[in-house]
């Protein structure tokens, strides 16, 4: 790229007294492979002055944190900076000794990582690991640096912060330990923080305070933040400047807020399209003969439409419940040590009911107890008091041929697209599965079946021979459907099924299961940890915290009049909840 | 649909021809499909670690199945007393044992012996451990403590100590008694890894969408637990085949491992002993052919460990 362009907010001219902080010019990265050297990041120019926020927006493997691990010098293994500059402060990171960046590392740039689970070493103290990112960076030493140490937890919001200094990493949550990784990044007031998805393992209300509390402290200390992150809610909200990378180039950059609401590149287009807000409204189904994979979230106009004609359906008199949970609970027994165990109840006294043909979303966090239901549904798991009814008849204690006659019909997709598959089975074989375990047709219709299947889920007949290790997420997730539809069920349990995946592909697996849902009749219970998602697929909707349903009602009820505080706070914590996205 | 207004000053937008944006996640059908095993396939084809032991081991075992093809001295005659530790001649490369019979044929002969004792021994310890490994990790349960304490007994015996008293008990001696002793005390040590192994497979989600889908639990564990564990299973395997060879020639040296009247490694090198400070050339060569063996199968092991980690494996 050879247009220089600054993303400097005010109007003033690069001058000496106003140099930008960071200034990454043309860089290109590379991964060393077999077949030779594969770029990364290619020709990236990016602008950051003292006091700034950015993001770096985009999919997984458009570069984004490629980019960020470089200004750093913390790339992986194979991965090399193979041209351009980043001037940090006027210095070129990528010129100096390791031993030199060593010192810039920590003590000039701190760093955020991604996930708070693996970060911390699970064998020191939370006290031990801080001082030793004191010590190194030079901070204080000795008794200073114990001090310290007490200082930058506190600054980190751990109010108790003496009596957790021997504590290890096992007994604390999620968002404390990217508390103590901030903590961690800040100690040496940088002057710059680099947070790589900071808050993506996180829930939405822990991620809500986390991002307020980093806001606060790089404020205070006028550090200059560069965000990367997948989600264009958050970027809207917490940097004030964008830009969006794609294939390792930067597709738009500029103040964020005028690129959400104005994007003029074709990929930012889509991005903001398919951003699930709480703006947005039921995908209805799309599916035309000659257009099955088409992106149709933006088009809001039919909708109405489309609920008339839902409402008149049930009306007609075919509404049903299909599932019907009453009083379900489910209590674990956790050893603890010796010989006493505790209970836990996962599951405290949950009732709902799906009608025949329509989506209903279970709503939390982690830990309430919504992947529990799923599996108490689908019967994995059994239920301590209650009863799950599926098509008038009790689940529970169904044992041979019935139970093998109840998973012909109730089928399941799971989170992980990368652990749901045998990466041993080639795709035929894994979606031929199903078939032959109830011994349905013979070799030559099995395989005209799932080449059917497959042309169902929008993938080529010639994915029959892949194996998963070959296929993205989503495409992944599209297989586990099109194993899930290879009985022709009636219920699908969707457990986080798009949570995994990218905007855009989420995006396009939820218009999939749309699609299929008006094709096919199929009932969804969907359960997820995204509100925003949920206003896209569902028709009602269960809030469920610490294993109890708080909130069930119609999906325009939820969102328009939520009733509990607890729901109404989930919906704030939405990241660009309120803002209106360019469509 | 956004409006066509300028962008203000600071708001850059790439030229689209030189970003063009492409199909949401569309499957690359440029290259062809690959199965674990074609990549752990291609992964060992590179290295040359694995061609030289794979030629070695080629040569050891065509040895092993047509001694005479590589030697036209038949061994167990025309020893003659007066080549006693000979050196080497024409004819006689090697030189002669102390018995006066032709060392180059002994060596050449005494492959069989070792090489069907390790093969046999690895095959029996591979199928028990793992039958009974996968069983104790996928059930659990009653069996499981049986199985695994049992296999904690047997482990707990040094394998010489206890092929030493097993052997002298046996009334025959042949490769079969010998690999059957040496598998006693080496199962239990593949059933551990397999259980290990079974036990995280276990827990995948893979087996969690199975079951959901009506699969029967035992054809769970036949198809997709016990493919997804056996990786580090093979790997034990190789490298053990050579431990087994070493554990052979061990006994046979010791005089309870197979008798002088079946040529081995182990007994031509027990048998040079006496003459090693005259002739200790007659002890280096059958010392040579096991240790050429076992490092084969070793390096071997070794390629294939490499091939099957899952770490190193791409995921793209």
């Amino acid at each position: 790229m050879s247009q220089e362009y600054t993303l400097s907010s005010t109007a003033t001219a690069d001058t000496s007294a106003n140099a930008p902080l960071l200034q990454i010019r043309d860089l290109e990265v590379g991964f060393k492979t077999q077949r030779g050297l594969v770029p990364a990041v290619r020709g990236v120019d990016l602008t950051l002055h003292a006091g700034q926020t950015l993001a770096i927006v985009g999919e997984s493997g458009s570069g984004k944190s490629t980019t960020a691990q470089a200004i750093i010098n913390l790339l992986p293994g194979a991965g090399q900076v193979t041209g351009g500059q980043i001037l940090f402060e006027g210095k070129d990171l990528t010129k100096l000794s390791s031993a030199a960046m060593q010192d810039v590392r920590g003590r000039e740039i701190g760093y955020v990582p991604q996930d708070p689970m693996s970060n911390l070493n699970p064998v020191w103290s939370i006290g031990f690991q801080v001082e030793e990112a004191i010590k190194a960076n030079g901070i204080a030493q000795g008794r200073d640096a114990r001090k310290r140490t007490i200082e930058v937890l506190k600054e980190a919001g751990l109010s108790d912060a003496e009596d957790r200094l021997k504590q290890f990493p096992h007994q604390f949550s999620g968002g404390m330990r990217q508390r103590v990784l901030i903590g961690i990044g800040l100690s040496s007031r940088p002057k710059l923080l680099i947070a790589d998805e900071p808050t993506s393992a996180l829930d939405v209300t822990v991620q809500r305070t986390i991002l307020d509390h980093l806001e606060t402290l790089t404020r205070d200390y006028g550090t200059s933040v560069l965000f990367i992150t997948h989600d264009l809610g958050l970027a809207v909200e917490r940097a004030e400047q964008l830009v969006v990378m794609y294939k390792g180039k930067v597709v738009e950059a500029g103040p964020s807020a005028e690129i959400l609401a104005n994007p003029l590149h074709p990929y930012t287009q889509r991005l903001v399209a398919a951003a699930p807000s709480l703006a947005s409204r039921r995908i209805q189904s799309a599916r035309r003969p000659e257009t099955t994979d088409q992106l149709d979230i933006s088009s809001v106009g039919s909708a109405d439409d489309r609920l008339i004609a839902r409402a008149d359906a049930r009306e007609s008199g075919t509404h049903q419940d299909l599932i019907q949970v009453t009083n379900v609970s489910k209590v674990y027994n956790i050893r603890k040590g010796g010989f006493k165990t505790d209970q836990l109840k996962a599951v405290d006294d949950v009732s709902f009911a799906i009608p025949k043909g329509t989506t209903m979303a279970l709503v939390g966090e982690s830990g309430s107890g919504k992947s529990t239901v799923a599996k108490l549904v689908l019967q994995l798991e059994s239920i301590t008091s209650g009863s799950i009814t599926f098509d008038n008849r009790d689940v529970a204690g169904l044992r041979g041929k019935e139970l093998l006659n109840f998973r012909r019909r109730v089928q399941p997709v799971f989170q992980d697209p990368y652990g749901s598959l045998d990466p041993m089975y080639s795709v035929g074989k894994t979606i031929a599965e199903p078939l032959v375990a109830h011994g349905v047709g013979d070799r030559a219709s099995r395989q005209a079946r799932v080449r059917e299947l497959l042309d169902q889920v929008a993938l080529p007949a010639s994915t029959v021979n892949r194996y998963p290790n070959e296929l993205s997420g989503g495409q992944r997730q599209r297989i586990a459907i099109a194993r899930a539809l290879a009985l022709k069920p009636d219920v699908i349990v969707l457990d986080e099924a798009v949570s995994a995946l990218d905007v855009l592909v989420q995006g396009q697996i939820l218009n999939l299961i749309t699609d299929l849902q008006a094709e096919l009749g199929l009932t969804y219970l969907f359960i997820t940890h995204d509100l925003a998602v949920v206003r896209l697929v569902a028709d009602s909707v269960c809030v469920m915290q610490k294993g109890r349903i708080v909130e069930s009602a119609s999906t325009d009820d939820v969102f328009d009049n939520p009733r509990e505080a607890y729901t109404q706070k989930l919906l704030e914590a939405i990241p660009g909840a309120h803002f209106q996205f360019g469509r | 649909m956004p409006s066509n207004t300028a962008p203000s000053a600071g708001h850059y937008v790439a030229d689209l021809e030189e970003t063009p944006v492409g199909a949401i996640d569309q499957v690359d059908s440029s290259q062809k499909a690959r199965s674990t095993w074609s990549d752990a396939w291609d992964s060992m084809r590179g290295r040359p670690l694995f061609w030289i032991s794979a030629v070695l081991i080629v040569i050891i075992v065509a040895v092993a199945a047509f001694p005479n093809l590589f030697s036209h001295t038949d061994p167990a005659r025309g020893c003659l007393l007066p080549d006693s530790n000979g050196g080497p001649e024409a004819g006689h490369i090697f030189g002669f044992t102390r018995q006066g019979c032709d060392v180059y044929a002994r060596v050449v002969y005494g492959a069989q012996a070792s090489l069907t004792v390790g093969l046999l021994a690895t095959v029996i310890a591979t199928l028990v451990g793992l039958v009974i490994g996968a069983l104790s990790g996928y059930y659990g349960g009653a069996f499981d403590a049986i199985a695994s304490r049992i296999g904690d007994i047997f482990l707990a015996i040094p394998t010489v100590l206890g092929a030493i008293v097993l052997m002298s008990v046996l009334p025959v001696r042949d490769p079969w008694t010998v690999a059957l002793v040496l598998s006693v005390f080496a199962w239990p040590q593949v059933a551990r890894i397999t259980r290990g192994a079974v036990l995280s497979a276990r827990n995948a989600d893979y087996v969690t969408a199975s079951i959901a889908l009506g699969v029967s639990r035992f054809r769970i564990l036949v198809r997709h637990v016990v493919p997804n564990a056996i990786a580090p299973v093979i790997v034990v395997a190789t490298t053990s085949l050579g431990t087994f060879i070493v554990a052979e020639a061990t006994l046979s040296f010791l005089g309870i491992g197979l008798p002088p009247s079946v040529m081995s490694w182990g007994n031509d090198i027990g048998q040079a002993r006496v003459s090693v400070a005259t002739a200790p050339m007659v002890l280096f060569y059958p010392a040579a052919a096991l240790s050429l063996t076992v490092l084969s199968f070793l390096m071997l092991g070794d390629v294939v460990r490499d091939a099957l980690d899952p770490k190193a494996r791409a995921r793209r």
